[in-house]
C-alpha cells in the first residue's frame, strides 16, 4: 500500500475520535498559548528591573503571581491532553489489531495454509505497535507543534515584524531537509518491517518445533539459522535507524543559524532603538520556541515514517482479498444428501489434483474414502466444509449448491474429527464444548464418557477445569483425539467426517467409543477416512481414490468382485497381516 | 537488567563515543547563552556593531562543530544499540535453545516468542534513545545549573534545590510505572498467543463456526491490553506536567529575588535574562526527557522479561561421558518414575527393563498409560524423578548430553516438520548427510514414493501443512534414520501408516540390523516380533514378556490383540 492512501486509511480509524480530537486541539491551543505567554511575563519582569535603584516590585509581584497561576492551568491542560492522545491512539490501534484479527477469519483458508504464520503475527502484534508508538508521538507533538509555531509568528509579528519575517522565511529550511530525509527513510522501515516480520516467523516456527530441535541436538543449527535472519535484520535497523535519526541534528543546525541571523539583528535594531532589550530577550525566546517545533515535527515526520510503513503491513493484511461473501442464513436443517458434479480442484494451477468427480450420496450413507497417502482424501474434506472452493463444477447439499448456502449453516450441519487434534488454550471443559458453548455439565461429562475421555480427564489436576495447551497440561496424541471426538459427541450434527479420527487411540479403547460412535453415526450422512480395514467394510460406499480421482466405488463385497484397485489394495493390507 | 547492560560492552567504543560526543555538542550549546549576554551587554550597550557581527558567527560556529558532533553520535548510538540487542536476540535464542523439555513446558510457547521479538525491540528503542539522550540530558541540567553559578552563586542555589525535586519527581513516576510496563507486556503476550492459535486452529475453529467466539476472546484480550496501556499512560504523562509546574515556579522564586538584588546594585538586567535563559534550557530538555523517560521505563521492563528468561537454566545438566560400555546392555532402568512439573501425580512409576543390543523392544498399552514418558527418559528430555536410566551401561545423567543424542534416532508422536525442503527437514537428523543417505533413509523409512513424486527439493510449508498425515510422518521417521543411530526409538509414529506400510516398514528396519529398537504403539501387530515387550497400565509395567508368552498370561495384552485381530482378520 502506498504512502498516502496508508495515511488516509489510517485517519479513517480516528473519524469516530473526532470530538476529542478536537478537543485536544482545544487544550494544545490554550497550552501552546500558556508556553507563549509565560516568556512575555518574564520580559515584562524583566523590564520592570532596569538597574539599580530602578525596580518596580509591585510589577514584578503581580506578574509573578500570574506566571504560577497560569503554570498550573498549563501543567492540568497538558495532562488532560496527554490522557485524550493516549486514549484515542490506542483506540485507534486497538481496532486496527481487531481488524486485522477479524480478517484471519474472512481470509481465504489457502491464504493462511501458504503464508508465514509469524510474519502475520508480526503485523498484528509489532507493526500495530510502532504504528501506535509513532501516532502517539504525532498526535501529542504534531498538534502543540504547529498552535506554536502559529502563536510564536503572531507574537514576534508583534514585537518586530522586520525580525519576524526573518524567522518566517528561514525556519521551513529546515522542514525540507526534515522531508528529503524522510522519503528515504521510509523505504528504509518499510525493509526493517519486513525483516521483522521474517525474524518473527523463524521464532514462531522454530519455538513451535522446539522440543524436535532438542530430540536431534539440533540446536547449533537452529542457532546459526536465526543468526543469518537476526544479522539480516540488524543491517536494516541500523541503516533505518541511523538514516532517520539525522533530522534532528540537520533542523538543529539549521535553527541556529537563524538564532544567530535573529540576534545579530535583533542587537543591531536595538542599537539603534527600534527594540528594548526586555524585548529582544521575549523575541529570541520566541525565536527559539519557534524552532521547537521545527525540529519536533521534522522529528515527528521521521518517526510517522516508520509508524506509516508498519501501518501499511497492517492494512495490507487486511485488504486481502477475502473468501467469497457468506451466503445468508436459511435455518434449513440438513438432511445429508450430498452430490459431486463435475467437480475439479487444484491448489495451485499447475498441479491439477482432483478431476471430474461425480457422486451421489444418499442421506445416511456412510462413505469411506480410501487410497494411497496423498490421493486426495484429506482434499476432498477441505472441499466438503469449503475450506477450499471448487475450481470447477459444483457440489450439492440437499440438491442445493453449497455454495449458496451460510458458510456457518454448512459447517454446523457437518461434525467434523481430523487428524490434527488442535486445542485451544481454553479447560478441558471449554474445549470439548466448543460446538455447543451452553452445554450443562452433565452433558460435557456424557459426551466425555461416550468418548471414552472421562477417566483420563478425572485424572488431570484439576479435572475438567484443567487448562490445556500453552504451560497447561500436555496430553498425548491420543488423549486429545478423545478429547476431539468428545467435541462431536456433544453437538451430534447431522453429518459426519471422521478424517483417521481414532488414529492415536489405541484398539480397546476405540472398540468401546465404537459403539458410541455407531450409535452417533445412525442415520447420518458420515465421511470416513481410515485404514482400519473393519471400518471400511462396513461402509455403504468406498470411495477408492489415487493420483487424485475416484477410480472405483461400491460397497466391500462388490469392489473385491470386481478385482481392481480395491482388491489389490485389501489383498496386500491383508497380506502384510499374514506375514507377521 | 545487569546481563541486558552487560551487552553493551561489545560494543564500548560506540557507547562511550556516543553520550560523550552528545555531551560535548550539549557543552557547545550551553555556551549560546553567554554569547548572546556579550552581545547584549557589551555589543548593544556599546553600540558596536562589528563585534556584534563577529559574536553572531561565532554562533554559527558553534552550530557547524554542534552538527558535526551530533551526526557522529547518533552514528555510534545506532551502532551500539542494535549491535548490543542483535546481539542479545541471538543470545537469548540460544539461551533458549539449551533448555529442556521441562522448563519449555513451565515457560510457555508465546511469551518466549514476544520476548525475543517485541522485548528485544524495546530494549533497543531504549538504549539507543539514552545514548542520545539520557546523558545528555542530565548533562544539559547540570551543566546550566554550573553555568548559573558562574553568573550568580545565590540566584543558583534555587538550581540546586529544584534539580532533586525534578529527579525525585521523574524517580517515582518510573518507579511506578515500571511494574505497569511490565503489565503491558504481558498484553502483548496475550494478543500474540491468541493470533498464533487462531491461525493454527484456523480450520477447527472454522468447522465449529467459532469466529465469533474467538473474536470476542481476543477482544478482551485486546481491550486488556488498551485499559493497560491507557492506565500506565496517564501516569507516565504526569512527568510533562509536573516538570513544567517545578521549573515555572523556580523561575518564579528567581524573578522573586532578583527584583530586590537588581535594585540594590547585586545583579544586573542582563543577569537575570540569562539565569532565565537557563531555567528555560532545563525546561527545554526535560520535555524532550519526558518521551525518552517513558521510552526507557518500558525497555527496562522488558529487559527484566528477558532477563527472566535468562534466569531460568535447564534443568537437565550435560555430563562429560561421552563412551558406552559395549558389553553392557542397551537399555536398562531401574526403578525409574516420572512425574512431570505440572502434574500432580507421576505419570509412570517403578519402571524397570533391560534391552539387549540389537534387541527390539515393544511398548504396548492404552492411550495415556504412559509409553511415550518412559521414552521420554531415554534421551533424557525429562530427568527420572526417581530411579535410574542406563544406557549401554552408562547412568544416561552422565553422558555427555549431545552424544547421548547423537546415538538415539527418536520419532515423536507429533510429527513436527519444518519449513524448508525434503532434504533440509531430514538433514535435521544429520547435518551433513549426502542425498545418497537422505534417500536411502527414506526408501527404509516407506518414503521412497515422496521421493520419486516430490524428490528432495520439494518445499514443505511450515508444519508440513502441504503435506498427508501419512507422508509427514514417515519422513519424521526418515530424519531419524539418517543419523544411523544406535538405539531407534519410535513413539506411536506409524498411526497415520496403513498397516502394509506399518508391516513393511518394520521389516525394513529390521534388516538394517545392528540397532536396538523401542518401538511404542497400541497395535499389537507393531509390536508382536518384539524380542520383549512391556505392557502398560495407568503408569505402571503390568506384564512382560514375547508375543505368544503375554497372549497367555497377560488378559490386557490378550484383549488388545483380539481388539485388533477381530477386527482386521474377521
Amino acid at each position: 500500500m502506498n504512502k498516502k492512501s496508508t495515511l488516509r486509511r489510517a485517519l479513517s480509524y480516528t473519524k469516530r475520535f473526532i470530538p476529542l480530537i478536537l478537543l485536544s486541539l482545544l487544550l494544545a491551543l490554550i497550552t501552546a498559548l500558556i508556553t507563549l505567554y509565560i516568556p512575555i511575563l518574564v520580559g515584562n519582569a524583566v523590564d520592570a528591573m532596569i538597574g539599580k535603584g530602578a525596580v518596580d516590585f509591585r510589577l514584578i509581584g503581580t506578574v509573578l503571581i500570574k506566571i504560577a497561576a497560569v503554570t498550573v492551568i498549563g501543567a492540568v491542560m497538558q495532562w488532560l491532553m496527554s490522557v485524550i492522545n493516549n486514549h484515542v491512539t490506542y483506540s485507534v490501534v486497538r481496532d486496527m489489531r481487531e481488524d486485522a484479527f477479524k480478517k484471519i477469519h474472512s481470509l481465504p483458508i489457502s491464504y493462511i495454509d501458504s503464508h508465514r504464520h509469524g510474519d502475520i503475527i508480526s503485523r498484528v502484534v509489532n507493526d500495530a505497535e510502532q504504528f501506535s508508538d509513532g501516532l502517539l508521538l504525532g498526535f501529542t507533538q504534531l498538534f502543540t507543534g504547529i498552535v506554536t509555531i502559529i502563536g510564536t509568528l503572531v507574537f514576534m509579528l508583534y514585537i518586530r515584524w522586520e525580525m519576524a519575517l526573518l524567522v518566517f522565511i528561514l525556519t521551513p529550511l529546515s522542514l525540507f531537509v526534515a522531508r528529503f530525509i524522510a522519503r528515504r527513510s521510509h523505504r528504509l522501515f518499510m525493509r526493517r518491517a519486513q525483516d521483522t516480520g521474517e525474524a518473527t516467523g523463524y521464532v514462531n516456527e522454530m519455538i513451535n518445533n522446539q522440543k524436535v530441535t532438542v530430540a536431534f541436538s539440533n540446536e547449533e543449527n537452529a542457532v546459526s539459522g536465526f543468526d543469518t535472519v537476526n544479522k539480516r535484520l540488524a543491517k536494516s535497523t541500523l541503516g533505518a535507524i541511523f538514516y532517520s535519526s539525522l533530522v534532528n541534528p540537520s533542523t538543529r543546525f539549521i535553527n541556529s543559524v537563524i538564532y544567530a541571523a535573529v540576534g545579530m539583528s535583533g542587537a543591531i535594531f536595538s542599537i539603534v532603538g527600534k527594540i528594548t532589550v526586555g524585548g529582544l530577550t521575549c523575541f529570541l525566546s520566541y525565536a527559539g520556541q519557534y524552532a521547537k517545533p521545527f525540529n519536533e515535527i521534522s522529528g515527528v515526520i521521521t518517526e510517522l515514517q516508520n509508524a506509516l510503513a508498519c501501518a501499511s503491513r497492517v492494512f495490507d493484511f487486511i485488504e486481502e482479498k477475502e473468501e467469497t461473501p457468506s451466503a445468508k442464513n436459511e435455518g434449513k436443517e440438513a438432511v445429508g444428501n450430498i452430490t459431486f458434479e463435475h467437480v475439479s480442484f487444484s491448489y495451485s494451477e499447475d498441479k491439477p489434483l482432483l478431476t471430474d468427480i461425480n457422486l451421489d450420496i444418499k442421506a445416511g450413507q456412510h462413505v469411506a474414502i480410501v487410497g494411497p497417502t496423498g490421493c486426495g482424501k484429506t482434499t476432498l474434506i477441505n472441499l466438503l466444509m469449503r475450506f477450499y472452493d471448487v475450481c470447477s463444477g459444483r457440489i450439492l447439499l440437499d440438491g442445493r449448491d453449497i455454495r449458496e448456502i451460510s458458510r456457518e449453516e454448512l459447517r454446523k450441519s457437518f461434525g467434523m474429527v481430523l487428524q490434527d487434534t488442535w486445542l485451544s488454550n481454553g479447560s478441558v471443559r471449554d474445549n470439548i464444548a466448543i460446538g455447543k458453548p451452553d452445554a450443562t455439565d452433565e452433558e460435557i461429562i456424557s459426551a466425555a464418557r461416550a468418548a471414552h475421555a472421562h477417566s483420563f480427564i478425572r485424572r488431570l489436576k484439576n479435572g475438567y477445569d484443567t487448562p490445556l495447551g500453552e504451560s497447561g497440561e500436555s496430553l498425548s496424541q491420543g488423549e486429545r483425539q478423545l478429547l476431539c471426538i468428545a467435541r462431536i459427541m456433544l453437538t451430534s450434527p447431522p453429518m459426519l467426517i471422521l478424517d483417521e479420527a481414532t488414529s492415536s487411540i489405541d484398539t480397546r479403547t476405540e472398540l468401546k467409543i465404537q459403539d458410541a460412535f455407531s450409535c452417533l453415526m445412525k442415520g447420518k450422512t458420515s465421511f470416513i477416512v481410515a485404514h482400519r480395514l473393519s471400518t471400511i467394510r462396513e461402509a455403504d460406499v468406498i470411495l477408492v481414490m489415487k493420483d487424485g480421482n475416484i477410480i472405483e466405488t461400491g460397497n466391500h463385497t462388490e469392489l473385491l468382485a470386481r478385482g481392481g484397485f480395491y482388491s489389490h489394495l485389501y489383498n496386500s493390507q491383508f497380506a502384510g497381516r499374514e506375514q507377521q | 537488567m545487569k546481563r541486558v547492560l552487560s551487552y553493551l560492552s561489545h560494543y564500548k567504543k560506540d557507547t562511550v563515543l556516543a553520550p560523550l560526543l552528545k555531551m560535548a555538542e550539549a557543552l557547545l550549546e550551553l555556551l549560546v547563552p553567554l554569547v548572546m549576554a556579550a552581545i547584549i551587554d557589551r555589543g548593544i550597550a556599546n553600540a558596536d556593531t562589528p563585534y556584534i557581527i563577529k559574536m553572531s558567527l561565532l554562533l554559527v560556529l558553534i552550530g557547524i562543530l554542534g552538527l558535526v558532533m551530533a551526526v557522529a553520535a547518533q552514528y555510534f548510538a545506532a551502532r551500539s544499540s542494535v549491535g548490543a540487542s542483535t546481539k542479545l536476540r541471538y543470545d537469548l535464542f540460544s539461551h533458549i535453545n539449551t533448555l529442556s523439555y521441562s522448563e519449555l513446558d513451565s515457560i510457555g510457547d508465546s511469551t518466549l516468542k514476544t520476548r525475543m521479538t517485541n522485548d528485544v525491540n524495546q530494549v533497543q528503542n531504549g538504549i539507543n534513545l539514552t545514548l542520545r539522550l539520557l546523558l545528555r540530558s542530565p548533562f544539559v541540567v547540570f551543566g546550566a545549573m554550573i553555568m548559573a553559578f558562574t553568573v550568580d552563586v545565590r540566584a543558583s542555589l534555587i538550581f540546586v534545590a529544584t534539580i532533586p525535586l525534578l529527579a525525585l519527581t521523574v524517580g517515582i513516576i518510573i518507579a511506578i510505572t515500571l511494574p505497569m510496563y511490565k503489565h503491558v507486556q504481558g498484553g502483548v503476550d496475550k494478543i500474540f498467543m491468541h493470533t498464533e492459535e487462531n491461525l493454527s486452529g484456523v480450520r477447527v475453529i472454522r468447522a465449529f463456526c467459532k469466529e465469533g467466539d474467538e473474536l470476542s476472546d481476543f477482544s478482551q484480550s485486546n481491550g486488556e491490553l488498551v485499559r493497560r496501556q491507557r492506565r500506565v499512560g496517564a501516569i507516565s504523562s504526569l512527568i510533562n506536567p509536573m516538570t513544567y509546574v517545578i521549573v515555572n515556579l523556580s523561575v518564579v522564586v528567581i524573578l522573586n529575588q532578583s527584583g530586590g538584588r537588581v535594585y540594590s546594585g547585586d545583579l544586573t538586567q542582563g543577569e537575570v535574562i540569562a539565569l532565565y535563559n537557563y531555567m528555560s534550557q532545563i525546561l527545554v530538555e526535560l520535555i524532550k526527557l519526558a518521551n525518552l523517560i517513558i521510552t526507557v521505563t518500558k525497555a527496562i521492563a522488558c529487559a527484566h522479561r528477558i532477563d527472566g528468561v535468562f534466569g531460568v537454566s535447564s534443568s537437565i545438566k550435560s555430563g562429560n561421558v561421552t563412551s558406552g560400555d559395549g558389553d553392557a546392555p542397551a537399555i536398562e532402568m531401574r526403578s525409574a518414575s516420572l512425574k512431570y512439573a505440572t502434574a500432580s501425580e507421576p505419570s509412570v512409576q517403578k519402571i524397570s527393563f533391560t534391552l539387549g543390543r540389537g534387541q527390539t523392544l515393544g511398548i504396548i498399552g492404552g492411550t495415556g498409560s504412559g509409553k511415550s514418558s518412559v521414552i521420554n527418559l531415554i534421551p533424557r528430555f525429562y530427568d527420572a524423578s526417581e530411579g535410574e536410566v542406563y544406557v549401554d551401561g552408562v547412568n544416561v545423567k552422565d553422558y555427555d548430553l549431545s552424544y547421548l543424542r547423537s546415538i538415539i534416532g527418536i520419532v515423536p508422536q507429533k510429527a513436527a516438520l519444518f519449513s524448508g525442503t525434503v532434504r533440509d527437514n531430514i538433514r535435521k537428523g544429520k547435518s551433513d548427510a549426502t542425498d545418497a543417505e537422505i534417500e536411502s533413509a527414506m526408501r527404509v523409512a516407506q518414503a521412497g514414493d515422496i521421493l520419486d513424486s516430490k524428490g528432495l527439493d520439494f518445499v514443505i510449508e511450515e508444519g508440513g501443512k502441504n503435506l498427508s498425515g501419512g507422508q509427514k510422518q514417515r519422513l519424521t521417521i526418515a530424519r531419524a534414520l539418517v543419523r544411523n543411530p544406535k538405539i531407534l526409538i519410535l513413539d506411536d509414529s506409524s498411526s497415520a501408516l496403513d498397516f502394509a506400510t506399518d508391516a513393511r516398514l518394520r521389516s525394513a528396519i529390521s534388516e538394517i540390523g545392528d540397532k536396538s529398537v523401542i518401538i511404542a504403539s497400541q497395535r499389537t501387530s507393531a509390536v508382536q516380533n518384539a524380542d520383549v515387550i512391556l505392557v502398560m497400565h495407568d503408569g505402571r509395567i503390568v506384564a512382560v514378556g514375547e508375543h505368544s508368552e503375554l497372549l497367555r498370561s497377560c488378559e490386557i495384552y490378550r484383549e488388545i490383540y483380539e481388539s485388533q485381530f477381530r477386527r482386521e482378520e474377521l
